[in-house]
């Protein structure tokens, strides 16, 4: 009877349901990502055959084609250095903010943050003249300088938003403590706060770098052949002469690459927050 | 000698003054307690001492020193706050020892001093946990460690007992009072707990609305409040505290000198029942409450009027029955309009051994 009950709830009808439905969407999800794949490793011909191939022999022509032709690593070099960098700069300017709204809240602060977050809800497009002007007059076209100015600052409000949701749920009285065990400022934020925030700031920088990496309307508008991003690189593939899907695929397989691998090693970062258990 | 003394402290939060000119002087070594209602700015107080607020006037003078404008590092305080504080990423070893670590003390100084609060506070075994890994009572214990090691001027204990369960509470109460007699150290304790209060204290501070109602120690408190909010708020049950006009057929049998406006406090153990018709007042029993050592019985007088009376014999008074009540008047505190005590009533000081 114990065994039968136990039999029963191993595989209740709701849990293969949504077991299912979870496949279901993993793969709608993926299914681009995946065709995408395979006609990386195709020829041109055999990428526009009707109907679609799935069984040929992979060729490796169209890596070679694109780095030639476009020098992918300069490419990835921008998209790597504008991401780290404005990254970094972002969570160094986001974090002292949001530890003051989260520990010294004002009057104001809940408005600032709806603020910050309203810049957001412009679209890009309406910014595009006048922050062109100012790149164009700073001689920073084509720059990677007005590439990571401008990633910062749009990714500004989404960091200082993350953080703050993180550093909230510091305990101030864990603060108030080392305050009374004799911690300076410094030594408050170095040895007590950052590991305990250290998760939140993981994944917030983790969610930035994945934002600038994939960025492509700035790139495309403030950088060409000097700085051009990843993204642009794509984007030179869709050319006035036609679509060519083998090489387009290559391209983009490469340009994603690096950040996908690398959001992979680190999902249990982007997923995990720290635990409390000091705390009642 | 004042060892911690508070000049005219005040503080304000917006436009509310939480704290209106405090004067207290401390001497070295005493368990002094801060006690009072929610929202009486006891905790606001300790803080304030602490160097967690800002004081708005006033001035706060440690061992000699001016400390007022101190940050709380600099004040050689140390603070157990109620939800405990504890680091949560480090081990209950490196949770003690941070403040000596801080502080640049010599790696074997540490190992020693930690170890010797380990073994009064029982935590020898959990040195290597972290604070998730032990149960509220241990957690309370790795605060109250973290607070000793660093031998501070003052201890400042934010109702550190009540996230405890009620067993857990009385016995970690028993220890902190052990503790303080071990360690002599001058101890600041706020509670809304009034046994904590007369348990623990030397001397009690009774506050209320950002003032002090009266300070002394807990029996003055009990025999000679100095007006009717301490006299109520020491001691369970509440003392009885009756306008005298509603009792004017006692006041004219035994002449009690209070005004017509005024107030008459008893004791619920003097007030002393007995059979129907005899005593000063008539009523009928509205509750009794047996509790085994003692017993409460609630009575409400012809007239009205609700009061209390405690006797360690046992009852079988039903609720219902006419009692008559016997008020000990010599024993009843009297008070004026405004709730000043006019008339101390005489206590009941003999000692029993």
């Amino acid at each position: 009877m114990a065994n039968l009950r136990s039999k029963r709830s191993k595989y209740p009808p709701a849990l293969i349901a949504r077991t299912a439905a979870a496949w279901l969407v993993t793969l709608l999800l993926f299914f681009p990502l995946g065709w995408l794949m395979l006609t990386a490793f195709k020829t041109e011909l055999q990428a526009i055959s009707v109907p679609p191939l799935l069984i040929f022999t992979p060729t490796m022509e169209n890596f070679s084609i694109v780095q030639e032709r476009s020098d992918y690593l300069l490419y990835a070099q921008n998209s790597f250095i504008t991401s780290v960098v404005s990254t970094i700069l972002g969570l160094m300017m986001a974090y002292p903010a949001a530890y003051a709204m989260a520990f010294f809240k004002g009057k104001h602060t809940k408005d600032i943050l709806m603020w910050m977050l309203s810049t957001k809800m412009m679209p890009a497009v309406g910014a595009l003249v006048p922050v062109y002007v100012m790149a164009q007059s700073t001689g920073l076209l084509d720059s990677r300088t007005a590439l990571i100015v401008v990633f910062t600052l749009s990714n500004l409000p989404i960091m200082v938003w993350m953080l703050y949701s993180y550093l909230k749920e510091v305990p101030h009285e864990i603060l108030e403590a080392s305050r009374m065990d004799g911690a300076t400022l410094w030594q408050e934020f170095r040895l007590v706060l950052l590991p305990l925030t250290l998760g939140g700031l993981a994944s917030t920088g983790l969610l930035c770098l994945v934002l600038s990496w994939n960025e492509a309307f700035w790139s495309l508008n403030l950088s060409a052949a000097k700085s051009g991003t990843l993204a642009t690189l794509i984007a030179s593939y869709s050319s006035p002469e036609g679509l060519f899907w083998a090489k387009l695929s290559a391209a983009s397989l490469m340009a994603i690459a690096p950040i996908v691998v690398f959001g992979w090693f680190s999902q249990k970062q982007l997923v995990q927050g720290l635990t409390f258990g000091a705390v009642k | 000698m004042a060892y911690l003394e508070l000049q005219g402290i005040e503080k304000e939060f917006g436009n509310v003054r939480v704290i209106r000119g405090i004067d207290l002087e401390i001497k070295q070594g005493e368990f002094i307690v801060f006690v009072g209602p929610s929202g009486c700015g006891k905790s606001t107080l300790l803080r304030l001492i602490a160097g967690l607020e800002q004081t708005d006037a006033g001035k706060l003078l440690l061992d000699g020193r001016d400390i007022t404008d101190q940050p709380s590092s600099k004040r050689d305080l140390a603070m157990v706050f109620q939800s405990y504080a504890l680091y949560p990423h480090m081990s209950v070893f490196e949770n003690m020892s941070f403040a000596l670590k801080l502080a640049k003390v010599d790696e074997a100084v540490i190992q020693e001093k930690v170890g010797r609060a380990a073994k009064i506070l029982n935590l020898t075994d959990y040195l290597q946990r972290t604070p998730k890994e032990l149960s509220g009572g241990q957690r309370q214990r790795v605060a109250i460690g973290r607070a000793i090691v660093r031998a501070p001027k003052v201890f400042l204990f934010d109702e550190p007992l009540s996230n405890l369960d009620a067993a857990l509470r009385g016995q970690t109460r028993i220890e902190i009072a052990k503790l303080h007699r071990e360690l002599g150290a001058t101890t600041i304790y706020v509670t809304h707990d009034q046994v904590e209060a007369m348990t623990l204290a030397d001397r009690v501070v009774v506050l209320r609305d950002g003032k002090i109602e009266q300070v002394g120690t807990p029996l003055e408190l009990y025999d000679r409040p100095a007006n009717q909010f301490v006299a109520q708020f020491i001691g369970t049950p509440q003392m009885n505290i009756v306008p005298a006009k509603d009792l004017q057929e006692l006041v004219n049998s035994t002449a009690l000198p209070v005004p017509i406006d005024g107030f008459i406090g008893m004791r619920p153990e003097n007030i002393i029942l007995c059979a129907a018709g005899q005593g000063q007042l008539k009523g009928k029993v509205e509750l009794v409450e047996a509790l085994g050592a003692e017993t409460l019985i609630y009575v409400c007088t012809d007239n009205g009027v609700h009061l209390v009376a405690r006797q360690i014999e046992r009852t079988d008074l039903a609720v219902g029955s006419a009692v008559g009540l016997h008020v000990d008047v010599d024993a009843a505190h009297l008070f004026d309009a405004a709730g000043h005590i006019t008339r101390t009533g005489a206590a009941r000081e003999t000692l029993v051994h």
